[in-house]
């Protein structure tokens, strides 16, 4: 049982290492990366190639721990009792399982994904600590204890909001998915969209790799992002050759609204544009 | 097995347990690395760093443990800080000339430019000091580092064929020391909150759902609250312009903070000192201004005043009616400091200015004594010192 990449995403050689170490040791794999460098996606793929379920647990501000274990239901339960309904005697009716709880209990073991957990509260990983490396939780109301069937694949990705706490982070694989090379972003874009031009791939991805070396940007621009921008590209039948133009007075990229997501960032590239073609003309 | 590598990277300062060690001779014993040199480093990499800042010393004493390369004497001196360069640059150019690099590309490209310097001093002096010569011209060499510290990887190296992996440290960037950013101001800010429930009653208040339904006799009551909010609320008054361009970088670190930060924050800009008015739009500050009674007014004692400029100006300016240099101003800026003050009680003076250089401008000065000594530097120590003296 090994992940080797699908014909959808290009996973790089240390990627690979690091899912297969995180399968075989059945230990979470903790994903950090740039936004948009397809860490959510990872968890996707490695569900879909090894054919698992996927559950996925989006992390939230107010997300709590315990949420993604089970909650007790007083309030129907309060109700209930107040209706006189008989599932009230049996307080197993008011517990409300969690995406934990569901993946320790699944058929078939499941690949689940903790996504963005840097999101929640700087205690919501340590409250996580046992039940990650043990893979079991005990249910307080039942006296019952869940123990995992069949262990999941555990990916957790992180965007580096908070710094996570050690004790978590000694019971985790990590991998930093470092932003894709020439090489790797062509083979990505292959994947997706195997009929483009070559031509216009090569040009695209000049100019790409320009705009995110302008010095100063505030939000660079990602393999998503440069994704959507061939797709509109593509859609709005632009040649290659505009984008060769080197014309200075056309310094911003066509469609630039796909690759520049913030108004400073457009302005500093219509100063840049400005200077360019005061440059020339002197 | 690899007991060097894990005390190495013990001694580099890179974080790692025995429990990350034991992990990794687990994986080794499942086979995960297939005997493969580079998928060892892989899989090494995945269970021993747990942070991307440690990644590049993790590549340089993986590459030392297994090349049985000489480890570097000091990593402290390798890397120059960006923030030296920076200082020694503003020592060294003159107001056009910075001007001219920024237009350039700003500081990056000076970075540039010295390293290309550097490797060029390196050529030069091979075979023989490895330090930069003291006694050039060079505004780099009295500090004497390394000049290998500005070479990156082994691009350079005459081994050119055996670059391996871990040599490209490809992780060089994130290996630095974090300076103020927006999260460490915002924590620092985070003193100024005060909670109070207020609003739409959307939260169940568990105690008084109990207590209720108990006078009920047990017939259910439920009971709402509105949630907690912070209520705190904040006048900001930001210098612009002039000295303050300099200071540029951070005080938009320190907006974007405060924003996020306080629900209630209303921004004015000010030149200089506080005079009848000030303005919300910097681009339409001539024709678009709101006199400075209209805040006292609109705005009750309960905001918090914050100051933030670096009050560096003429001390005409302070104390003199008509000292302004933009206007004529009938009043001194001092009263209308007064009056302000007199006003809002809660209130204090950010300067981005080191407060070491603090004693040496006069108009500072002044200006620390109308505030009753409630100014501070824009350092998070700084900032917490502040918090506190509001919530006062």
């Amino acid at each position: 049982m090994k992940f080797t990449g699908t014909d959808s995403y290009v996973a790089t050689d240390d990627l690979m290492i690091a899912v297969n170490a995180a399968i075989t040791l059945q230990r979470p794999l903790l994903v950090k990366g740039e936004p948009g460098t397809g860490k959510t996606v990872l968890a996707h793929e490695v569900a879909k190639a090894l054919d698992r379920p996927l559950i996925e647990w989006h992390v939230k501000s107010t997300t709590k721990a315990a949420q993604g274990l089970y909650e007790y239901d007083a309030v129907s339960r309060l109700r209930d009792s107040q209706l006189g309904d008989e599932k009230v005697k049996d307080i197993s009716n008011y517990i409300v399982r969690g995406k934990l709880w569901d993946a320790f209990t699944a058929d078939q073991s499941p690949v689940l994904l903790i996504d963005e957990v840097d999101k929640a509260d700087i205690e919501f990983p340590n409250d996580l600590l046992l039940e990650l490396d043990r893979m079991q939780f005990f249910v307080y109301e039942t006296q019952e204890t869940i123990t995992a069937v069949n262990r999941p694949i555990v990916m957790i990705t992180s965007n580096n909001e908070k710094e996570l706490p050690d004790a978590f982070l000694r019971r985790c694989f990590f991998h930093y998915i470092r932003f894709p090379e020439r090489d790797t972003m062509q083979e990505i874009i292959d994947v997706h969209y195997p009929d483009i031009q070559k031509t216009l791939v090569r040009e695209a991805l000049n100019v790409f790799y320009e705009v995110r070396d302008v010095p100063g940007l505030k939000k660079k621009p990602s393999t998503s992002e440069l994704l959507d921008w061939l797709k509109l590209l593509m859609s709005d039948d632009i040649s290659p050759e505009v984008l060769r133009n080197k014309d200075p007075k056309k310094l911003i990229p066509p469609l630039h609204g796909a690759l520049l997501k913030n108004e400073q960032d457009v302005h500093l590239f219509e100063r840049l544009a400005f200077l360019a073609r005061r440059e020339q003309g002197n | 097995m690899f007991f060097n590598l894990f005390f190495e990277l013990k001694s580099a300062k890179v974080p790692v347990s025995l429990k990350e060690y034991l992990t990794l001779l687990e994986a080794m014993s499942h086979n995960v690395a297939e005997y493969n040199v580079e998928n060892f480093y892989y899989l090494s990499r995945s269970c021993l760093v747990k942070d991307e800042r440690n990644l590049d010393k993790f590549d340089r004493v993986f590459g030392s443990v297994f090349k049985g390369l000489e480890p570097p004497d000091n990593p402290e001196t390798e890397e120059i800080p960006e923030e030296w360069l920076r200082k020694l640059t503003e020592l060294h150019l003159s107001e056009e000339e910075k001007a001219k690099i920024e237009a350039l590309g700003g500081w990056e490209k000076i970075m540039e430019e010295l390293k290309k310097r550097l490797e060029e001093q390196e050529k030069r002096h091979q075979g023989g000091s490895k330090w930069i010569g003291t006694g050039g011209t060079s505004p780099f060499g009295a500090h004497g580092y390394n000049p290998e510290g500005v070479r990156i990887g082994q691009e350079k190296s005459r081994h050119r064929r055996a670059v391996k992996v871990w040599d490209k440290r490809e992780y060089r960037n994130f290996d630095d020391s974090v300076v103020l950013g927006t999260r460490n101001i915002k924590i620092a800010l985070r003193r100024l909150r005060q909670f109070a429930r207020q609003g739409a009653p959307d939260e169940l208040d568990m105690d008084g759902t109990i207590k209720y339904t108990a006078k009920n006799g047990g017939w259910i009551d439920i009971r709402m609250r509105p949630e907690r909010r912070n209520t705190v609320k904040v006048l900001l008054l930001l210098d612009v312009g002039g000295s303050m361009d300099d200071h540029i970088r951070t005080m938009e670190e320190l907006f974007s903070a405060t924003r996020t930060e306080f629900k209630h924050l209303e921004s004015y800009y000010f030149h200089n000192c506080m005079y009848e008015k000030v303005w919300k739009d910097n681009r339409r500050r001539h024709t678009e201004h709101i006199p400075t009674w209209q805040l006292i007014n609109t705005y009750g004692p309960d905001w918090k005043l914050i100051f933030v400029g670096d009050a560096t100006m003429s001390p005409y300016e302070i104390v003199y009616p008509g000292g302004s240099v933009e206007h004529w101003n009938e009043e001194a800026g001092q009263v209308w400091m007064e009056r302000m003050l007199g006003h809002f009680k809660h209130a204090c003076w950010i300067n981005p200015v080191p407060e070491r250089h603090w004693e040496y401008t006069p108009s500072l000065q002044m200006l620390q004594q109308v505030m009753g000594h409630r100014m501070y530097g824009l350092t998070l120590d700084g900032l917490d010192r502040s918090m506190r003296s509001l919530n006062r």
